[in-house]
């Protein structure tokens, strides 16, 4: 059958929810076997002493990028229903250097946290509550921060269209740079003592 | 050296799995601050459901027959829960406990994490979602706002790296 399935409306809505939720068992299942629910062990990316951040995180990307071009080769996914996150490119920068300075202090990031607190740490429980009030400190801020939040907006872009190559090419090079980095990340967790958390 | 977690390229390929997944079924991939903001929004709009209703950024969630409640992202994160709880459970990791590096005490890793919590919280607004719903999402489906995110965080992050040395080494 050819995804995704719920936007064509091929399965029922009670099935969505059930579907969200065994993903979710899915998504923390890995996040903790990984070693996700360690600060510590978060952290150590930015360090040297353990990328197990880097490895993951670009592994999961190739992998979640290829099947889609694969599925979508196949016929078994129709591509133009599947949601391209908006470019508004100075949100997206200013969020992101928000974010990786939340990364660096509190060791999380919404996900991870979420995952840890599940396995009882209680720093990842008070990060959640901290994520909480971030927002809505947001949602109340937002009318001053509308214009920003909406600033240069590139529509639902892909990089491969940006740089003028298929799809494909582009992947190619992204699991070039993923390769790059792994070679790196091996170096530096010999480099670096590491311990186990 | 012997690591009591999985081979991290083995669960990056079953990250990646569920990710495929995820796109197969929704056709948006995954996401966690989207679940924070869920509860964020009914918690105002219990509280004070004229003012959510007044706000162009809450009453964007709110309204007649909405509940903000019932999203994807919602179930999604309850899932991870559990996911996290039984991968915790039959590996013996289950504790309450605050971890931190020994040159700081559990008060300081608490403010801190609150303090970062915040951040990732706020910034996740900004950036139209986290580390999850923006960065590896987005990347997954080639979007230029993925690239863009992932470099900013991780960039950032390595950029202060060192002033926050102490807290983790």
């Amino acid at each position: 059958m050819m995804g995704p399935l719920i936007p064509q409306e091929v399965i029922g809505e009670g099935w969505n929810f059930f579907i969200a939720f065994a993903v979710g068992i899915g998504f923390g299942f890995v996040l903790e076997q990984a070693g996700f629910s360690s600060s510590r062990k978060l952290a150590g990316v930015f360090y040297g002493y353990d990328a197990v951040v880097l490895k993951v995180f670009f592994t999961a990307a190739v992998t979640g990028m290829l099947g889609l071009l694969y599925f979508s080769l196949f016929g078994w996914i129709d591509l133009s229903m599947v949601w391209v996150n908006p470019t508004y490119l100075w949100s997206a920068i200013i969020g992101g250097i928000i974010m990786g300075a939340g990364f660096i202090i509190g060791g999380f990031c919404p996900g991870t946290s979420v995952c840890a607190a599940a396995i009882g740490k209680i720093d990842a429980m008070v990060f959640v509550v901290g994520i909480a009030v971030g927002i809505f400190g947001f949602g109340e801020l937002y009318p001053m921060i509308k214009s920003l939040y909406l600033a240069e907006y590139l529509g639902q872009v892909k990089l491969s269209t940006i740089f003028g190559i298929s799809q494909g090419v582009l992947a190619f090079f992204v699991i070039i740079a993923a390769l790059l980095m792994f070679w790196i990340a091996e170096i530096a967790e010999k480099k670096f003592p590491r311990e186990e958390y | 050296m012997k690591t009591k977690y999985m081979n991290p390229y083995l669960a990056g390929v079953l990250l990646g799995l569920v990710l495929l997944s995820a796109f197969y079924f929704s056709g948006r991939g995954l996401g966690a601050s989207g679940a924070v903001k869920s509860i964020v929004v009914t918690a105002v709009e219990t509280v004070a459901s004229d003012h959510a209703s007044n706000s162009e950024y809450y009453s964007k969630y709110t309204g007649e027959g909405k509940n903000p409640l019932n999203s994807w992202l919602v179930y999604e994160m309850l899932g991870v829960i559990v996911g996290g709880f039984l991968s915790g459970a039959f590996a013996g990791r289950l504790k309450l406990k605050v971890e931190h590096s020994p040159k700081i005490t559990s008060n300081k890793r608490l403010m801190l994490a609150g303090i970062g919590g915040i951040l990732f919280g706020f910034g996740s607004q900004l950036g139209r979602g986290c580390t999850s719903g923006s960065a590896l999402t987005g990347m997954a489906v080639l979007s230029l706002a993925g690239f863009v995110t992932m470099m900013a965080i991780f960039g950032t992050a390595f950029a202060l790296a060192f002033f926050f040395r102490k807290n983790w080494i």
